[in-house]
């Protein structure tokens, strides 16, 4: 069998007396999409801290393509790519000078412009790539950090909540796309989202609750296994807890 | 070899992000020269009889005011820009750019590094675009060689203080809280050093703690090393100090950012 994309195995993580999260194991394999799906305060963020090395875990080990978190880190962080819920582009630079910044500090050297000219392209932007990063929408810098993530090529795509604050068009276009992605370059995904429509077409979701895994299967699964007729239905089933099923506008 | 070429471009990438934004941002440019300018141009103006300054080291002759608040100026120019390094630190932490930074495949070290090399570079611009002005007003100082001289002194001095900068923005979890913190660093630091006035006067009239905290300031010795440099001259106890306390200050700042005591405050 191939390497995983992503292995974690047994990870605990402490703050003081709360347990973000409890001895959570899964796995990404190459190609796949996994949704990692849980109610706010679930745990999600803290597991992508830990999956990003920005912490690190009490107990238990993380794996990226092979290469362990804490022993490995540069070689898991360089097969790692990263949507954080955050937005992360540097406003007052343009497009394309926000992207040489990722790709000079993953040290892609002379062949980061083609790859930066090849990632705008598929995304529609080649054009904007000189304005300022300020000047885009909301959807189009969502895209811009997509693209900004698969420049060095990784392994593994962590997509963190990445459709907060998108209209419904921009949301259905940015998963259309990872899942193609997906498909067309054995790169294994995790999105974690709290918006069960997200997780529909996921080949496997993972229902994340309290800092635990409660669930682990194809939608489709989760519903026979809570004798439901939606995923909304299920996870409601798993975690008691309402479902929502698009953004809530503020 | 890789590894090397890795490393030297993420200190591009740092540097040239900062360098761009620091020119689009006109107004810091202009007060990092406006500040010390008008300190050299009215409170030395004001001063200039007050304080007599005797012959001290490294000085042979009697020096006009203006001469011996030069070097303190530069100190100032190199402490500001180290504490606004740490501000663009908190400012990338708080718009989530500092995640970006830290999931690059780099030891943290090395990307602090990275930081440091890049504000010290503005710093020591900056500095010079103050001994521009110097010269503009015609403050007699040595210019040849004493420009190039003062380099090491000013790359070393703002190094120490761009990496006090690191270690402050570890624990300034806030922008709202960076400008009392910068009332409590810079202020008593600038005033707390022979920047506007040689030590011995503090000696002289008598304030003993005064005179004792400022022999241990850190920042004193950095402006005597430029001062000492400036003139051709080693300080060889500044310069111990200055890159002691670089490391001190550096390895702290490294502590502080380990993901093992984690750095963002945590959410969700």
């Amino acid at each position: 069998m191939s390497q995983a994309a992503l292995k974690v195995d047994a990870v605990s993580k402490s703050y003081g007396a709360v347990k973000a999260l409890d001895t959570l194991s899964l796995a990404v394999e190459q190609g796949e999409f996994v949704a990692l799906l849980g109610p706010n305060g679930a745990g999600k963020s803290t597991l992508f801290q830990l999956l990003t090395g920005l912490f690190v875990p009490d107990e238990g080990a993380i794996e990226v393509a092979g290469y362990n978190m804490r022993r490995d880190s540069r070689a898991a962080l360089a097969k790692l790519g990263v949507v954080f819920q955050q937005p992360t582009l540097d406003l007052d630079l343009s497009v394309v000078a926000n992207l040489k910044f990722h790709a000079r500090l993953h040290g892609m050297g002379a062949k980061a412009k083609a790859r930066i000219d090849d990632e705008l392209a598929r995304i529609g932007q080649a054009e904007r790539a000189k304005d300022p990063a300020r000047a885009l929408s909301g959807g189009n810098r969502r895209k811009i950090e997509l693209a900004r993530a698969l420049l060095h090529e990784p392994a593994l795509l962590l997509m963190d909540e990445p459709t907060v604050g998108l209209d419904p068009g921009s949301r259905e276009l940015l998963v259309d796309y990872v899942h193609k992605l997906c498909a067309e370059r054995g790169m294994g995904v995790l999105w974690a989202t709290h918006l069960v429509d997200e997780a529909e077409r996921a080949h496997r979701v993972i229902v994340l609750h309290k800092g635990q895994r409660i669930a682990v299967d194809t939608p489709r699964a989760l519903c026979e296994q809570t004798d439901t007729t939606s995923l909304g239905a299920a996870f409601l089933a798993l975690t008691g807890e309402a479902p929502k099923k698009k953004e809530e506008t503020v | 070899m890789a590894r090397i070429a890795h490393v030297f471009q993420a200190l591009m990438a740092v540097s040239s992000r900062e360098t761009v934004k620091f020119m689009h941002q006109r107004g810091r440019l202009a007060s990092a020269v406006v500040r010390p300018s008008l300190w050299l141009l009215i409170f030395a103006a004001g001063f200039k009889n007050v304080f007599g300054i005797s012959v001290l080291p490294p000085y042979e002759s009697y020096i006009e005011y203006q001469v011996y608040v030069v070097p303190g100026l530069l100190g100032m120019v190199l402490l500001f820009n180290g504490m606004q390094s740490s501000l663009a630190m908190v400012y990338d932490r708080e718009m989530g750019l500092m995640r970006l930074l830290l999931t690059a495949p780099l030891p943290r070290s090395v990307l602090l590094a990275c930081k440091l090399l890049a504000g010290t570079f503005l710093s020591v611009l900056q500095a010079y675009a103050f001994l521009v002005v110097c010269a503009l007003f015609g403050v007699d100082l040595p210019w040849w060689p004493g420009l190039l001289t003062v380099l090491p002194a000013l790359i070393l001095t703002g190094l120490m203080l761009g990496a006090l900068g690191l270690l402050l923005s570890v624990y300034i979890k806030q922008l709202e809280n960076f400008a009392g913190t910068m009332n409590f660093v810079i202020f008593p630091m600038f005033f707390l050093s022979p920047a506007l006035y040689p030590l011995w006067r503090l000696q002289e009239s008598g304030a003993t703690v005064i005179y004792q905290l400022s022999r241990i300031n850190p920042f004193t010795h950095g402006v005597e090393l430029v001062r000492f440099a400036l003139y051709g001259q080693l300080n060889a106890v500044s310069l111990a100090v200055v890159a002691g306390t670089l490391v001190v200050f550096f390895a702290a700042a490294v502590w502080g950012y380990d993901p093992q005591r984690g750095l963002v405050r945590r959410r969700g």
